[in-house]
C-alpha cells in the first residue's frame, strides 16, 4: 500500500499493458480528482461483468472516484453482487466470508494503525443488505458497539439477487419476489437509526441520483471514520433483474425513491461537524 | 535423470490434478533445488531450466508484481537483472502479471497473464516454456498447478522464498544476483548448444493503442454521460 506500489520499475514501462500504464499516468493516484471530472481520467474500475443497467456498478464508480486516498485504502466486501465489480478495481480488495466484513475490517484496520501508525489507511467495508443487515447483522453491529474506525457502505438493493430473489431484511413490507411469492410479512429494518444507536458518528442515507453528493457523502464518511469512530452509508442501489426495471428507467426509478423513502439524510456528531467544517474550508481555500 | 524419477512434467496432466506437494515434493533446503520434483543441486536445475527456455518453442518470462512494481531499491534491481535474463533468450517474450485481480469479462492474452486463468495466455500464445519471477508464492502455486493441469509448458519459478513443487524447475532464495547467475549458466548453455544470438530486448506490449486521456470529455462515454452530468436546471450544491 502507498504511492511506492504505483511506480512501474524502470525498464519494464515498455511491457506493462497499456491499462496499468494509464492507471499510473492519468489515474487517481496521488491526485486529488473531483467526480466530475469522471471520464478525463483513468478509473479505478472499469470493466465487470454485473449486469446491465446495474445501479450499484454505477455507485461504485462514483466510490472508487471519491476515495481521498485510493493508494491507501482496503476495500472489503462479501458474496453478492457488489463483489463482482469491487474484486476487478485497482484498489486492494479482501473478500470476507458472508457475513463477517466488519469483523475482519475492525481486525484490519487496527493491524494498519499498529503498522503503520504515522499513516492515514482507510479501510471501506463494502456489502449487500443481505452481508450487513442480515446474515452479518451481529458482527456489523458489534464493530459499531466497539467504535472500530472504519466506513461501512451498505449498497441496498433490497433482495438476494445472486441466488434468485429471495426476500432480505431491507425488501419493502409486501414485495413479492421470485423466491418470495407469497410477499414479505415486515418492514423494512431501519438501518440508518440502529446505525445512529449503535454508535456510529456518521451516518447518511442516499438514492444515489447526484454524482457530486455520493462523492461528498463518500468522502465525509471516510474522513470521520480516520479519526472518530464506525461511519455508516446506507445507498439504495436498485436490482433491476428481481425488480424488473427496465435499463433505461433505472435512474427514474432512484429519482423516485428519492422523493419516497429514500430522501437524503445525513447526521453526525458535533465533534464530526466541526472537524469536516474545518476541512471543507480549508479545501475551498485552496481552490479559491 | 531417469524417467520414472520425473514426478513434476510438463502437463497437461489432466483437471485438477493432486498438487506436487501430495505427491511427495518437499521444497528443498538453501543451496538445493527442484528439478521435475527432485532435490537436486541448484546448478543442474539451472542448467535443465536453460535448456528448456532456449530449446522449447515461444519462451516467455512472466514478471509479477513484486518485480513490475518499483516498490523499493531491490525490486528494482531485480527487475533490471530479469530484463538481462530476457535479453539472453532467443526470442524471449516478456508477458506481465501486474496484479492477481480477476479479469472478466476477458482479458487480453496477449498483453497480459491473470493467475486466475494462466492457460488462456499460455494456450493463446503456445508458449512451451516459462519462468515466474516475482508472482507472490499463493498465486504463483495456484497458476502453475493450472498451467500443469491444462498446457505442455514447461514451468521454471524464480522464488525469492522457498520455492514451488508445482513447477518443473525450482529455484529458491532468487533475488537480482541470483538471477544474473542463471542467465550467466543461460549464455553457457547456449554456447554449449552452439545457438547464435544477439542480446536483445524482447518486443513490447502488444496492448491497446494509446489513448489520449486529456482529449475525453464525458460525452465520450455515450448514453452514460446522463448519469454524470447535472441535469437542466438541477442546482448540484455543494452542501445538502
Amino acid at each position: 500500500m502507498g504511492l511506492e506500489y504505483v511506480k512501474i520499475s524502470p525498464g519494464f514501462e515498455k511491457y506493462m499493458p497499456r491499462d496499468y500504464v494509464d492507471l499510473v499516468e492519468f489515474g487517481q493516484f496521488g491526485k486529488e480528482i473531483d467526480v466530475m471530472q469522471m471520464g478525463q481520467f483513468k478509473e479505478l474500475v472499469e470493466e465487470h461483468p454485473m449486469c446491465a443497467g446495474c445501479y450499484m456498478a454505477y455507485f461504485i464508480r462514483v466510490f472508487y472516484t471519491a476515495l481521498p486516498k485510493p493508494e491507501d485504502t482496503i476495500v472489503l466486501g462479501t458474496a453478492g453482487c457488489a463483489r463482482l465489480a469491487l474484486s476487478q478495481a485497482a484498489v486492494p480488495f479482501i473478500y470476507g466470508n458472508y457475513g463477517d466484513t466488519n469483523a475482519v475490517a475492525s481486525g484490519l484496520k487496527r493491524a494498519l494503525s499498529i503498522r503503520f501508525p504515522d499513516k492515514e489507511k482507510d479501510v471501506v467495508v463494502i456489502a449487500g443488505d443481505g452481508g450487513l443487515m442480515d446474515i452479518g447483522f451481529g458482527m456489523t453491529m458489534h464493530s459499531w458497539f466497539r467504535r472500530e474506525k472504519f466506513t461501512t457502505i451498505m449498497v441496498d438493493n433490497e433482495v438476494y439477487g445472486n441466488t434468485g430473489g429471495q426476500e432480505s431484511g431491507m425488501s419493502p413490507k409486501g414485495i413479492q419476489l421470485k423466491m418470495a411469492p407469497t410477499g414479505k410479512k415486515f418492514d423494512k429494518i431501519n438501518a440508518v437509526e440502529l446505525a445512529q444507536t449503535a454508535g456510529c458518528v456518521y451516518v447518511a442515507r442516499i438514492s444515489p441520483t447526484n454524482p457530486k453528493r455520493i462523492a461528498k457523502v463518500i468522502r465525509r464518511a471516510i474522513l470521520a471514520a480516520r479519526k472518530f469512530g464506525p461511519t455508516f452509508i446506507h445507498a439504495y442501489t436498485s436490482c433491476n433483474i428481481e425488480y424488473s426495471i427496465p435499463t433505461r428507467e433505472v435512474l427514474a426509478d432512484a429519482r423516485q425513491r428519492e422523493k419516497k423513502d429514500f430522501k437524503f439524510y445525513e447526521w453526525m456528531t458535533d465533534e464530526v461537524k466541526e472537524y469536516l467544517n474545518e476541512i471543507e474550508k480549508k479545501a475551498k481555500e485552496v481552490k479559491s | 535423470m531417469q524417467e520414472e524419477k520425473k514426478v513434476i512434467v510438463p502437463g497437461p496432466a489432466g483437471y485438477n490434478p493432486q498438487p506436487a506437494a501430495f505427491l511427495g515434493v518437499d521444497l528443498p533446503p538453501p543451496g538445493r533445488a527442484l528439478l521435475y520434483g527432485e532435490e537436486v543441486d541448484e546448478e543442474v536445475a539451472m542448467r535443465e531450466a536453460a535448456k528448456a527456455m532456449l530449446t522449447r518453442k515461444n519462451p516467455t518470462i512472466f514478471p509479477g508484481p513484486l518485480v513490475l512494481w518499483g516498490w523499493n531499491a531491490a525490486a528494482m534491481e531485480k527487475a533490471k537483472a530479469v530484463l538481462e535474463l530476457a535479453m539472453e533468450i532467443p526470442n524471449c517474450r516478456i508477458i506481465p502479471m501486474p496484479d492477481y485481480r480477476p479479469k472478466y469479462p476477458k482479458i487480453d492474452p496477449e498483453a497480459e497473464i491473470n493467475p486466475n486463468h494462466p492457460n488462456l495466455t499460455i494456450l493463446h500464445n503456445k508458449i512451451e516454456a516459462c519462468i515466474f519471477v516475482g508472482v507472490h508464492c499463493h498465486y504463483a502455486n495456484l497458476s502453475l498447478r493450472m498451467i500443469r493441469a491444462g498446457t505442455n509448458c514447461f514451468t521454471i519459478a524464480l522464488c525469492a522464498e522457498m520455492g514451488h513443487e508445482d513447477a518443473m524447475v525450482s529455484l529458491r532464495d532468487q533475488h537480482a544476483e541470483e538471477i544474473r547467475k542463471f542467465k550467466d549458466v543461460l549464455v553457457q548453455v547456449r554456447e554449449e548448444l552452439s545457438i547464435k544470438w544477439e542480446p536483445k530486448l524482447p518486443p513490447e506490449n502488444p496492448s491497446l493503442p494509446k489513448e489520449d486521456w486529456t482529449k475525453v470529455t464525458p460525452f465520450d462515454f455515450g448514453e452514460y454521460a446522463a448519469l454524470l452530468m447535472p441535469r437542466k436546471g438541477e442546482v448540484v450544491e455543494e452542501s445538502e
